[in-house]
């Protein structure tokens, strides 16, 4: 890793309010040393796109447990195209099946860490993502 | 998450045990350590069913009644909950937990934009009476109570749950329903939340004076340390946030005049059973004293009954893990066995797959029998608090009533539950204290068998069945509420209408109107629109 601290969105989109993962995760990635920015509850996906532009991150973690992943993922990777955030990584967690992981992964998410991922592995997880490899 | 911390020295013994709570817990226990709290009998037990309820709130526990059991049930549309409740109640359940999808707890149409993808998903799907009509068609109203597991438009479910029942021909007399109506913890753990603080403590209030003459038998609250301690609170502050978040409640009706004595006996608690079994054993014994003292003490309220800590004990959802999920059908039990060992007065499990999934009916039904083995079989009916006396568990209860009277104050001194949660104090220290746990708990500090030991290579994609969304039932409830709006009175709903909004305007209770807008089958998303309208919605206060 270079000295560039990573930039990284904590975002919950949707309805769902169980935010003990993405507070956790949070604040282990700045435990990390990464610079996190939690975008708080109910967060439609052209608010998450907007914050994500306005705070030029490196990528934007979506924490979601309601299982609407699916249709949520697809949603946010159209919006962030369209704003020509291309470069920006995709990474999400919560409860989601395993037997969802190769379709979220073919959808172009870039990492996924259902619940339980030690902190560890989200780390590297996302410095490998956003270093590109 | 973490249960008690136990440093072990070189040879594998045990040096030292230290509850969540912060309690430091000794090899053996003698007569002494109860002399050193300072235990009486008449002061800290009392007999069962008398003051300060310490033992329990009936004089003869399960003898004479066994715990009411509650799973949380309702998924799909209300034909699907209306069967599932069905085929629960046939296997003896005995009370009803209603589980509403997030669109509804939000207080969105299942056809708004924002419900794209939710409808149905978490819970079942509730647009108008109609829907209500189909979930508890068939359900005895009289009979079997109904738990409603919805806070920020907890108001409209209850005037819903009232319209459903005059419908059908029930006197509103009869029914009881319990909708949980805690918005404070919402905003504190969970996140249902929709209206700025005020006027959401406001709309708990309404509720709670309404029902005082209208629903003698409803119980117009039920607060939640549970999701608190699910966020990451200690079984010490799950009770105190509890008890503070029921004084801001107090405190709201009480200005318009009217006693607590009046209405405080209508309170009902949910509390988790997760952790360690005897930390949980102390914390709900402690819990039913300093309960009761508060009322008595600082409320003046005199009846006895008013006094009883009433509620259900059970759930544990953070204390099951992913990793070997039939282990949590043992751990569950365990769990139960502290609840029942508690003198819960009414119980629920959380279902073993549910780290995956919303319950199969296997797993559903798995749990409900864990809870009947314990009070049918092994013989937890037998005596009333079967623990007390023991020189550990009274010293503990003491020393966990310290503990929660310590958490209570600390609130206190940032002026009180809606000004810690405005502020965002319990929000960051919960979770601090969750990460915390969570690191331990990666760090093998904490034991999770299973996960951090005895864990099998490659035991990671388990044998679940889940529980597949059904589009179609999406379909078929946004098809429902497409034609209750062409076959309504238009005018009958925006007089309706009219008259919520001109009463949430002037701050008057708002229980009225949504009775009248319920019975003209407004929607949920007319509903809450009026007080989007006129509240505004809550911004949280930055954490990081």
């Amino acid at each position: 890793m270079d000295n560039k601290k990573i930039r990284i969105l904590v975002a919950k989109p949707g309805l769902d309010g169980h935010d003990k993962g993405a507070k956790i995760v949070a604040l282990a990635l700045r435990d990390a040393g990464m610079e996190v920015i939690y975008t708080g509850l109910h967060q439609q996906i052209e608010q998450i796109v907007n914050t994500a532009v306005q705070e030029s991150v490196d990528i934007v973690g979506l924490s979601i447990m309601s299982g609407a992943h699916m249709p949520i993922c697809e949603k946010l990777i159209e919006s962030m195209q369209a704003e020509g955030l291309d470069d920006v990584k995709i990474v999400v967690g919560g409860v989601i099946p395993f037997q969802d992981i190769d379709g979220l992964t073919k959808m172009g998410i870039d990492g996924v860490y259902p619940g339980g991922t030690p902190f560890e592995e989200i780390v590297e997880g996302i410095q490998h993502v956003v270093s590109g490899g | 998450m973490g249960v008690a911390k136990y440093i072990k020295d070189e040879k594998d013994a045990v040096k030292e045990v230290i509850y969540q709570s912060g309690i430091r817990v000794k090899p053996a226990y003698t007569p002494e350590d109860l002399e050193a709290v300072g235990f009486e009998y008449a002061q800290d037990l009392g007999d069962p069913g008398e003051y300060p309820f310490t033992r329990s709130l009936h004089p003869q526990g399960y003898r004479s009644r066994a715990w009411t059991t509650r799973q949380y049930t309702g998924f799909g549309t209300p034909q699907e909950t209306n069967q599932r409740f069905k085929y629960m109640i046939s296997h003896g359940q005995t009370g009803l937990n209603v589980a509403f999808d997030l669109p509804t707890q939000m207080g969105f149409d299942s056809d708004s934009p924002s419900a794209l993808g939710e409808v149905g998903r978490v819970g079942m799907a509730v647009d108008s009476l109609r829907d209500f009509e189909i979930a508890f068609r068939d359900i005895p109203l009289d009979k079997i109570g109904s738990g409603l597991t919805i806070n920020a438009v907890a108001s409209i479910m209850l005037a819903m749950y009232q319209a459903l029942a005059e419908k059908r021909g029930y006197p509103k007399e009869r029914i009881s329903a319990t909708p949980q109506n805690d918005i404070l913890k919402e905003m504190i753990g969970r996140g249902a939340w929709i209206f700025p603080v005020e006027d959401a403590v406001r709309l708990v209030g309404d509720s709670i004076a309404y029902s005082m003459d209208e629903l003698p038998r409803c119980n117009p609250v039920s607060i939640c340390g549970y999701h608190i301690r699910e966020s990451g609170a200690t079984p010490a502050q799950e009770i105190a946030c509890a008890f503070e978040i029921a004084r801001a409640y107090i405190a709201d009706v009480s200005r318009r005049g009217i006693e607590p004595d009046a209405f405080v006996g209508r309170f009902s608690f949910n509390f988790n059973v997760f952790g360690n079994i005897w930390e949980q054993i102390a914390k709900f014994r402690a819990a039913r004293k300093l309960w009761a003292k508060m009322l008595k003490e600082e409320y003046g309220v005199k009846d006895k009954k008013k006094l009883f800590l009433r509620g259900l004990f059970g759930g544990g959802g953070s204390g099951l893990t992913k990793a070997q999920p039939e282990n949590n059908i043992m751990r569950s039990a365990f769990y139960a066995l502290g609840a029942a060992l508690s003198g819960a007065q009414t119980t629920a499990l959380c279902s073993f797959d549910e780290a995956y999934t919303i319950p199969t009916p296997r797993a559903a039904l798995l749990s409900l029998r864990t809870l009947e083995i314990l009070m049918e079989e092994v013989g937890l009916r037998d005596t009333v608090d079967p623990l007390a006396g023991s020189y550990f568990i009274e010293t503990l209860t003491c020393q966990m009533e310290e503990k929660i009277l310590e958490e209570m104050k600390a609130i206190q001194e940032v002026g009180g539950m809606v000004n810690a949660v405005s502020k965002g104090f319990i929000q960051r220290k919960v979770a601090r204290q969750a990460y915390e746990f969570e690191k331990g708990l990666q760090e093998g500090e904490y034991v999770k068998v299973g996960f951090n030991k005895y864990a099998e290579e490659g035991g990671d994609q388990p044998d679940v069945d889940l529980h597949q969304y059904n589009d179609a039932w999406a379909d078929e409830q946004v098809q429902r509420l497409k034609s209750l709006r062409r076959e309504r009175d238009d005018k009958a709903v925006k007089t309706a209408i009219d008259a919520l909004e001109q009463a949430a305007r002037q701050k008057k209770n708002v229980m009225p109107p949504l009775v009248e807008c319920c019975r003209a089958y407004a929607t949920v998303g007319e509903m809450a629109g009026v007080f989007r309208n006129v509240f505004g919605e809550w911004q949280e206060p930055q954490l990081f």
